[in-house]
């Protein structure tokens, strides 16, 4: 049984309650340049998940304390709006927003071509619209979507994903009631032409064997994010604008 | 995998996108070479000019270079220098000694105070991105007439087009002065009329310049400003 008694998350066919198999993950839209105000911008549906990424910069970082002299500096601000969840959550930084705040812009760091903007900041800010577990995830994609629509070089679309594991199986994509009552959660970003690893956590015990085909999962569902990554750039500007 | 752009076929490209191999090409901007691969590290389109493979973004910010001719705003004065607003990530530096003027030290605001424009040129850039501007140089001056236009920054070479063809076209339509600023500002001057055109023609070339119908539209707007005068 999963992590919390007797909460029943797969069915006796072996499926999960939403229907979906057990390495697939749920529908994923993105759009790039939705918010015309800011350098670059993306919005990503993970399934129930709404996370609108903006971009701004390079530009002086400030205050000056935090400059580096031989690179830019990546500020990111993830934060749920207060309407995202049913519970109404209280506005403004909690732990847990400073906490992917920081992840976040320590995987867009290990992407971003910093070191071609010294002294600069590059200001990224997530905003999530619709929660139902895998935020860090969506915000991630969005944010990569967004830095490439902002024109900002980076190595590779770094794409966020995450597995799980409930009632002793590994699944891709935990949804709410998988993410609450499940066992474990592996959410990571890749570089999938690369094939790297640029974040990982993991909340919830593994065995190797598990992990191992969680990043399996996870490097499949990756390529197929990726793909869709790219294809709303190049909707945005093969129309016609540019 | 596409070796890059053939006549008219233009392939837009992503962040991590491979391009190729290395072998025999230059990797230009916009691209890097890991493991003998060409990678494109922008969202632009992919192109090739005497063997260098090279980016043209969508979207770009200004990155000033030693000589660019810059039109500049007066962000801040000090008593021996001015800081200007170049359209860039940082302010550009204008001492007192690259002014045009002799300027006694307290006297910088007697010259040039906040919210003039100017047409300088940028004397030195370091690896820490500080800019120096110079306006010692032809035609380098305070603008005190005409108005100002900003057109995004990877636009700049579709408004002048080739050997400034365009450019010179646009300036005998509406017969105005026009200086491009590689930060992505221009100044017209000249009649009202004339520079309300420009200034329309300028944000059409940005937007529609890469399109099939560009030509027939800026015919068009020719022809409505020649019926006008």
């Amino acid at each position: 049984m999963g992590g919390y008694g007797d909460v029943q998350l797969l069915r006796d066919d072996g499926s999960r309650l939403d229907g979906r198999k057990l390495d697939e993950m749920r529908p994923v839209k993105i759009e790039a340049g939705v918010l015309p105000a800011a350098d670059g911008s993306a919005m990503v549906t993970h399934g129930l998940n709404v996370a609108v990424a903006a971009v701004y910069g390079p530009m002086e970082a400030h205050p000056r304390k935090i400059q580096r002299q031989d690179r830019a500096v990546i500020d990111v601000r993830y934060n749920m709006a207060p309407f995202s969840t049913s519970d109404r959550i209280r506005p403004g930084f909690n732990r847990r927003s400073r906490e992917i705040s920081k992840v976040t812009a320590e995987a867009l760091e290990s992407v971003v071509l910093v070191e071609r903007y010294p002294r600069s900041k590059i200001r990224v800010e997530i905003e999530i619209l619709a929660a139902e577990a895998g935020t860090r995830c969506a915000g991630i994609t969005a944010a990569a979507v967004a830095l490439a629509d902002a024109g900002i070089p980076m190595r590779d679309l770094i794409v966020g994903v995450a597995s799980g594991k409930i009632e002793d199986t590994v699944v891709l994509d935990l949804d709410k009631a998988e993410d609450n009552y499940g066992q474990a959660d592996l959410p990571v970003g890749i570089l999938p032409n690369t094939g790297e690893i640029a974040f990982l956590q993991m909340d919830g015990d593994l065995s190797p064997d598990e992990y191992n085909l969680a990043m399996e999962y996870n490097f499949k569902a990756a390529k197929e994010i990726h793909e869709i990554m790219v294809e709303a750039l190049q909707k945005r500007y093969e129309g016609g604008e540019a | 995998m596409s070796q890059g752009q053939n006549g008219a076929e233009q392939r837009l490209v992503t962040p991590g996108m491979a391009i190729g191999p290395s072998a025999g090409k230059r990797a230009g901007s916009g691209i890097i070479t890991e493991q003998e691969t060409m990678i494109a590290t922008q969202l632009g389109w992919l192109q090739e000019k005497n063997n260098t493979m090279s980016v043209h973004p969508i979207h770009s910010a200004y990155m000033p270079r030693s000589g660019d001719l810059v039109v500049a705003n007066v962000a801040e004065v000090r008593n021996n220098l001015w800081f200007m607003d170049i359209n860039g990530a940082f302010q550009g530096l204008l001492p007192m000694s690259l002014a045009p003027w002799k300027v006694e030290f307290g006297a910088a605001r007697q010259h040039m105070d906040v919210g003039n424009v100017v047409l300088a040129r940028v004397q030195e850039v370091d690896e820490c991105h500080n800019v120096v501007l110079t306006m010692k140089g032809v035609g380098l001056r305070r603008l005190n007439q005409g108005a100002v236009e900003s057109i995004p920054v990877q636009h700049i070479d579709r408004v002048r087009g080739d050997n400034n063809s365009l450019l010179q076209r646009l300036r005998d339509a509406c017969d105005c002065r026009i200086m491009v600023g590689e930060n992505g500002r221009v100044w017209i001057d000249g009649d009202s009329k004339g520079i309300a055109w420009a200034r329309k023609a300028l944000q059409m070339v940005a937007e529609k310049g890469h399109t099939t119908e560009f030509e027939a539209i800026l015919a068009e707007m020719e022809q409505e400003k020649k019926g006008d005068a």
